[in-house]
């Protein structure tokens, strides 16, 4: 390929020399520049600033404004003024005490918390009572609310038994009429209409599957709102009592939670539309105030609420009663001050009437929620709630709740489970901002009744963490002394666990703490339930413990999920397990010391999952890894993650994946350093070369590694390579020559061979370098006229325009080749230059040819502007040899002819704008490169001027700073042929 | 052309007491002119009473119908024959509660055999080839309460089986012990029966337990008098195997309409029972009765 070249750069085929423009006769000579002189002469003059000038960065400190605005607030505080009195050294704080409208309304909230000020007082008060109330009437947001659990409920508790709904519409037994004439017409017609309604009366459904009985209970709740929506109150009612008569069914006992989230649901929606229509029946001349009284109440609204709370009263069946009037609670705020306050504890006391025990810890939990909506400052029947519980929690073992599970088939610790999410909940409204000495006085109660496991079990969820944690030991020996038969231990110190995890337990209490559970854990027989739990205690261990117990928890972990490939069914935990780990060992060496922690990660044996594990290590890594490392345990490791990474990466990887993971291995990459030790870090970047081959982003990054490397090795000798140091840096320069062809984005390979040859050239590798520009030269034809950036199609050109330029300049300083000719490699660009096909009607051709210009007039100058140490550039080759010169001149003449030549073509059709900016870019050039005292080329820019003003196309904002450039130009010395040069140019007016 | 007819009362729960004012709105509707030859207002209070097919033949208690007791009636015209203008016509009324001689207005009660009723129609008469036009309402009235205070002394009840009176064989039956109080059987109507029922022992499985409301209806005639009693409402207060020693509360919520203060006449008597039952899981029943006297303070 290169050999094929060595014609074009030499010949220069398609260029005629004599062409027959007549412009094209023009000589170029290159204006000699003193660019140390330029540079002296155009640097801003330094300028001292003094210290009470304005300056952006400075303080501002407003003091005229803080007594203006004290003089119009009379009320301002007291320590608002005492912060203004001091200078604030901090410019921020200084202008928020200025006039900003949001400290005035800080200063006075911290003036009303004071309360001295008479005139905001009340209305401070007044606000303060409010936020007292609501902190107390309203519950946090750190109280985890029903609709968090709900889903889990549903989700956790699922049956494939065949289910039944039994609606009972037609005949009302809970009201006390008989057929007589005695009664009365309205209740007569009401009647009448039921019946209307609902013809068949009673309704069972059987055999349901779970879905379709969800999918009933939804119709049943559309059809409540349809009859509340049209004004049929009574069938509302009797859906909602027939509904909550389904709750007092436990015959599908394993799907009971899962009914009663459902039918709550129900539940509610009844219990807001009452409050709604009551609330919108007060509303009639104003809306009720937001905390209204009974007052304000209208008496219509009363007598409405009155009759909805007589009409439940009379409600046959204790459950719907129950329920029914639990879900209106809220409307008690019409009728009675008092109404919630002695409501709560009077249906707390009706719960004890529920024989069965499930129905009745979930009635318990339905009115805990209700209460804690309503009035959760009304913590007593919370808590009579709970003893009420314990009461009765003997019912449990009761012979009826046996004789129904035999005939349903369902085991004890599993019909255990069932009660947890309603205790849980129960225990979490007690719990909350509860004072310790009522968990404490709860735990004892619990402890009573003999360490019963399933209460201990929601206490430990339900309670505060510091509060379990304090208290770790206590609880492990209540767990210990549990009964194991009805509730499992593994999921009693997963409870425990999880509490943990949130709060320390007291310092000396850790070890034995951790010894304790792991006992019972490593027990475990079935390995699901073995992982749940070691799952919870691995995060205790990291917390607090360092590797050698991590490592030993580890090596448990294995133990347990090996056998009979267990980890495949666990791979969530596993990867949670972890997630954790990572969370707490930020440092590698240490992570990666621990024996068990690869074998660890062997368990991840599904592509997808160990990809993700190996990803969360890379983040961790990228993230916390502050300094590079050259340990070779990190490094063994981690390449072996990353390999994994790699590996993953197929045909069907899609193009966001493979950038996150090439960003991965990026991240690894960067963090290697051999310090010194350069050639070792040669050879991990071959090894990783090997090993990443796929991604060409880590490959782009390798070149950079190594090119890096470079850089540094002649930093570290300070410019002067040993034989050492320069076979060395000649081997860096060998590894990106043969890297970067493996590339298949062409702008990453031409940036990279310009990017190596001038690391090569400075490295005083000048063969390497020729190779390198040679490589991009000759690759340039390969560049598409349109690529992709983002996903979208783009014209290269601008792209390639910027490489060109770049390449350009470095050209400067590129020594020419002894074996080659003149300007060979400057030949050679522009002969690919012609040959490109560029798009149609495009100038770009032209623009390069115009550009390289300037470059030729600088290599035209006796000493160049830059030059690379210890490089002998082309100055110092030729030391201004007038062949050289003259060559040089010949190209600039050839380039000027083109672009001659092509302006003409453009002045016939559209192009006539573009040929004024042509012409005036080639103006521009000639007056800042050319030497204008030559009188034909004072004559072309003359020409060129008037050509680019032809069209009046031209920017005369451009033109007019030109010209006053021109003319301060003049002035120089030696520059005196411009002021005769200027005197020609006219400007044109626009027309 | 169609004209309403609407009575509104001040009070938006109808309820009034001897000796207050009855006041109101008679409401007209109507898009055009409405010629009428008066409106008048009757007001009127009626206790029926009849005689349970039971305690008298069927015949008897087809036709021997007692009369019905009026207890107030008045009448007042609202406005003089002519005309109502388009649109809504609002007549204010007053009546006061008023009773002649040494009639006594007792309270307002929808029973089976006995009914209490007070009633105010409006009607308003029209002239040829237009039907005359009526409208009811009922409002409730309320006795004068009580000035004396009630005293409320609990009563404790304990059922076993040898308590119980109606029982063959009292060998054959389960064993059991149920402890209870009512906080009184003299009730203020507003408030509820209230109290406590303990489980103490039982051997066989409680099904349900619950609090029946009767009312007990006498009515006096000729022939001599007869006396049914009814049930109102049964309540439940627990639903199967209830926890042991654990006191269950007894609530109930004494009916609007359906229960009054005790009544005691010459004509009839109005009394309320109420049965606390208890079922075991084979159905077996048991019952045990309380007599109440309600009152309103």
């Amino acid at each position: 390929m290169i050999g094929d070249l060595t014609q074009f750069f030499t010949q220069l085929p398609g260029w005629s020399h004599d062409t027959d423009s007549k412009m094209a006769s023009v000589q170029w000579h290159s204006r000699t520049r003193s660019y140390d002189a330029e540079s002296r002469s155009c640097r801003a003059p330094a300028v001292s600033v003094q210290s009470g000038d304005y300056h952006p960065l400075k303080p501002i400190t407003v003091t005229d404004s803080k007594s203006r605005r004290g003089a119009r607030k009379g009320s301002t505080s007291s320590s608002s003024s005492s912060s203004c009195s001091s200078v604030a050294p901090d410019p921020l704080s200084s202008m928020l005490e200025g006039t900003d409208p949001l400290s005035l309304f800080a200063a006075a909230a911290s003036s009303s918390a004071n309360e001295t000020p008479a005139l905001s007082h009340s209305s401070s008060s007044l606000e303060l009572g409010r936020k007292r109330r609501e902190k107390d009437e309203e519950v946090g947001c750190d109280f985890e609310p029903w609709s968090a659990k709900r889903g889990e409920i549903l989700a956790r508790f699922t049956t494939t038994e065949k289910l039944s709904i039994n609606l009972f519409m037609g005949s009302e037994k809970s009201k006390a009429t008989s057929p007589s004439s005695a009664v009365s017409e309205k209740v007569r017609t009401r009647l009448e209409e039921l019946d209307d309604l609902e013809e068949g009366s009673q309704r069972e459904l059987l055999n349901l599957s779970q879905q379709d009985y969800v999918n009933r209970i939804e119709e049943l709740n559309q059809s409540l709102k349809e009859a509340w929506a049209s004004d049929q109150k009574v069938k509302a009612l009797k859906i909602v009592i027939q509904c909550s008569k389904l709750l007092s069914d436990t015959s599908v006992i394993l799907f009971y939670p899962s009914k009663f989230v459902l039918i709550t649901d129900i539940l509610d929606t009844f219990g807001r539309l009452v409050y709604e229509r009551i609330w919108s029946m007060c509303s009639d001349p104003a809306p009720l105030p937001d905390p209204f009284s009974v007052e304000d109440v209208n008496d219509t609204a009363k007598e409405t609420c009155l009759n909805w709370f007589f009409k439940i009263a009379s409600i046959r069946e204790l459950i719907p009663r129950l329920y029914v009037e639990a879900a209106i609670l809220k409307c008690n705020r019409f009728v009675n001050k008092r109404g919630i306050q002695e409501t709560l504890p009077r249906l707390t006391a009706m719960i004890r009437g529920i024989g069965d025990p499930l129905v009745g810890v979930y009635a318990r939990a339905y009115l805990c929620r209700v209460g804690m909506e309503v009035a959760p400052q009304l913590k007593d029947s919370l808590n009579k709630n709970f003893f009420d519980l314990l009461a009765s929690f003997r019912q449990i073992h009761g012979d009826s709740v046996q004789n129904q599970l035999v005939i349903q088939r369902v085991e004890i610790p599993v019909y255990l489970t069932l009660y947890s999410p309603a205790i849980h909940w129960i225990l979490q409204c007690v719990a909350y901002r509860a004072p310790d000495v009522l968990l404490t006085e709860m735990m004892e109660r619990c402890k009573k009744l003999g360490n019963n496991a399933l209460l201990l079990n929601s206490i430990m969820w339900a309670f505060r963490a510091e509060f379990v944690a304090a208290r770790a030991t206590d609880f492990i020996g209540m767990i210990k002394e549990c009964d194991e038969a009805g509730f499992p231990k593994h999921l009693l110190f997963g409870s425990l666990g999880r509490s943990l995890a949130c709060a320390d337990p007291p310092e000396g209490e850790r070890l034995p703490v951790l010894n304790e559970a792991w006992k019972v854990i490593t027990k475990v027989r079935s390995p699901q339930d073995y992982i749940t739990c070691a799952e919870i205690w691995v995060e205790f261990t990291c917390r607090h413990f360092t590797k050698r117990e991590v490592n030993t928890v580890l090596a448990d972990i294995i133990k347990h999920m090996t056998p009979d490939r267990a980890f495949e069914d666990a791979y969530p935990q596993l990867q949670s397990v972890m997630t954790k780990i990572l969370t707490y060992f930020h440092n590698f060496s240490v992570l990666f010391s621990m024996e068990k922690f690869l074998p660890f990660l062997d368990m991840f044996q599904k592509d997808s999952v160990r990809v993700e594990v190996c990803k969360s290590i890379m983040d961790v890594f990228i993230k916390h890894q502050q300094e590079a490392t050259r340990d070779p345990v990190i490094l063994n490791a981690l390449l072996h993650v990353c390999k994994t990474m790699h590996d993953s990466v197929n045909a069907l990887t899609v193009e966001d994946e493979k950038r996150a993971l090439a960003l991965l291995i990026n991240g690894f990459v960067r963090m290697v350093s051999f310090g010194r030790d350069f050639e070792q870090q040669l050879s991990f970047c071959v090894e990783a070369r090997a090993t990443f081959c796929n991604l060409e982003p880590v490959v782009v990054q390798l070149i950079h590694t190594v090119n890096h490397l470079s850089m540094e090795t002649r930093r570290v000798m300070g410019g002067n390579h040993s034989r050492k140091t320069a076979a060395f840096v000649r081997a860096c320069a060998a590894y990106s020559f043969i890297t970067i062809p493996s590339l298949g984005s062409i702008f990453s390979r031409l940036h990279l061979y310009l990017l190596s040859g001038q690391v090569a050239l400075a490295n005083q590798c000048l063969s390497q370098a020729d190779s390198f520009l040679k490589a991009a030269v000759s690759i340039l034809p390969e560049v598409p006229r349109v690529i992709s950036v983002e996903g979208k199609q783009r014209s290269s050109e601008p792209f390639l325009l910027d490489f060109i330029n770049n390449f350009l300049s470095t050209l400067l300083v590129v020594p020419d080749h002894p074996e080659q000719g003149v300007l060979y490699l400057v030949r050679g660009l522009l002969n690919m230059v012609q040959d490109y096909t560029w798009e149609d009607n495009s100038d770009a051709k032209v623009r390069v040819y115009v550009s390289a210009l300037p470059l030729l007039a600088a290599m035209s100058q006796e000493s160049y502007l830059y030059t690379i140490p210890k490089v002998d550039s082309n100055e110092t080759l030729y030391g201004g040899d007038p062949k050289f010169i003259a060559e040089i001149s010949r190209v600039c003449d050839t380039l000027i002819g083109q672009v001659l030549d092509y302006l003409k073509t453009l002045g016939q059709d559209e192009g006539a704008r573009r040929q004024g900016s042509l012409a005036f870019s080639l103006f521009s050039c000639l007056l800042a490169h050319g030497d204008l005292r030559n009188n034909k080329l004072n004559q072309l820019a003359v020409n060129l001027w008037n050509l680019s003003h032809k069209n009046g196309y031209c920017d005369t904002r451009a033109s007019v700073r030109t010209l006053e450039h021109i003319r301060q130009q003049a002035q120089q010395p030696d520059m005196a042929h411009l002021s005769d040069m200027l005197l020609r140019l006219s400007l044109q007016s626009r027309a | 052309m169609s004209v309403t007819l609407d009575l509104r009362l001040k009070r938006a729960n109808k309820v009034y007491l001897e000796g207050e004012v009855l006041a109101g709105v008679v409401v007209i509707t109507s898009k055009e002119a409405v010629q009428h030859q008066g409106i008048t207002l009757t007001m009127e209070g009626l206790v029926n009473l009849q005689l349970s097919s039971k305690s008298v033949g069927v015949f008897e208690a087809f036709y021997n119908s007692v009369k019905p007791i009026s207890l107030i009636s008045s009448n007042i015209e609202v406005a003089k024959p002519g005309k109502v203008p388009g649109g809504k016509t609002e007549i204010p009324f007053e009546f006061p509660l008023q009773v002649k001689g040494n009639k006594v207005l007792y309270e307002t009660y929808h029973g089976v055999f006995v009914n209490i009723q007070y009633t105010l129609r409006c009607d308003m008469k029209r002239p040829l080839l237009a039907k005359d036009l009526s409208k009811t309402c009922e409002f409730m009235v309320h006795c004068q309460p009580q000035k004396s205070k009630v005293q409320l002394t609990p009563v404790d009840f304990t059922i076993t089986p040898e308590t119980l009176q109606n029982v063959r064989e009292k060998g054959s039956l389960p064993k059991f012990l149920i402890r209870g109080h009512l906080d009184a059987t003299n009730c203020v109507i507003t408030q509820p029966l209230t109290g406590e029922l303990v489980v103490e022992s039982s051997e066989v499985a409680i099904k349900s337990i619950e609090l029946q409301l009767v009312r007990v209806e006498t009515c006096g005639c000729a022939e001599g008098y007869a006396r049914d009693a009814t049930e109102i409402q049964n309540i439940q207060i627990a639903e199967g195997d209830v926890c042991h020693g654990l006191p269950i509360p007894i609530y109930m919520v004494f009916p609007r309409l359906f229960t009054c203060p005790t009544l005691e006449t010459t004509n009839f008597k109005v009394e309320f029972e109420v049965n606390v039952v208890i079922v075991f899981h084979d159905d077996h029943l048991i019952t045990e009765n309380f007599p109440l006297k309600l009152c309103r303070v």
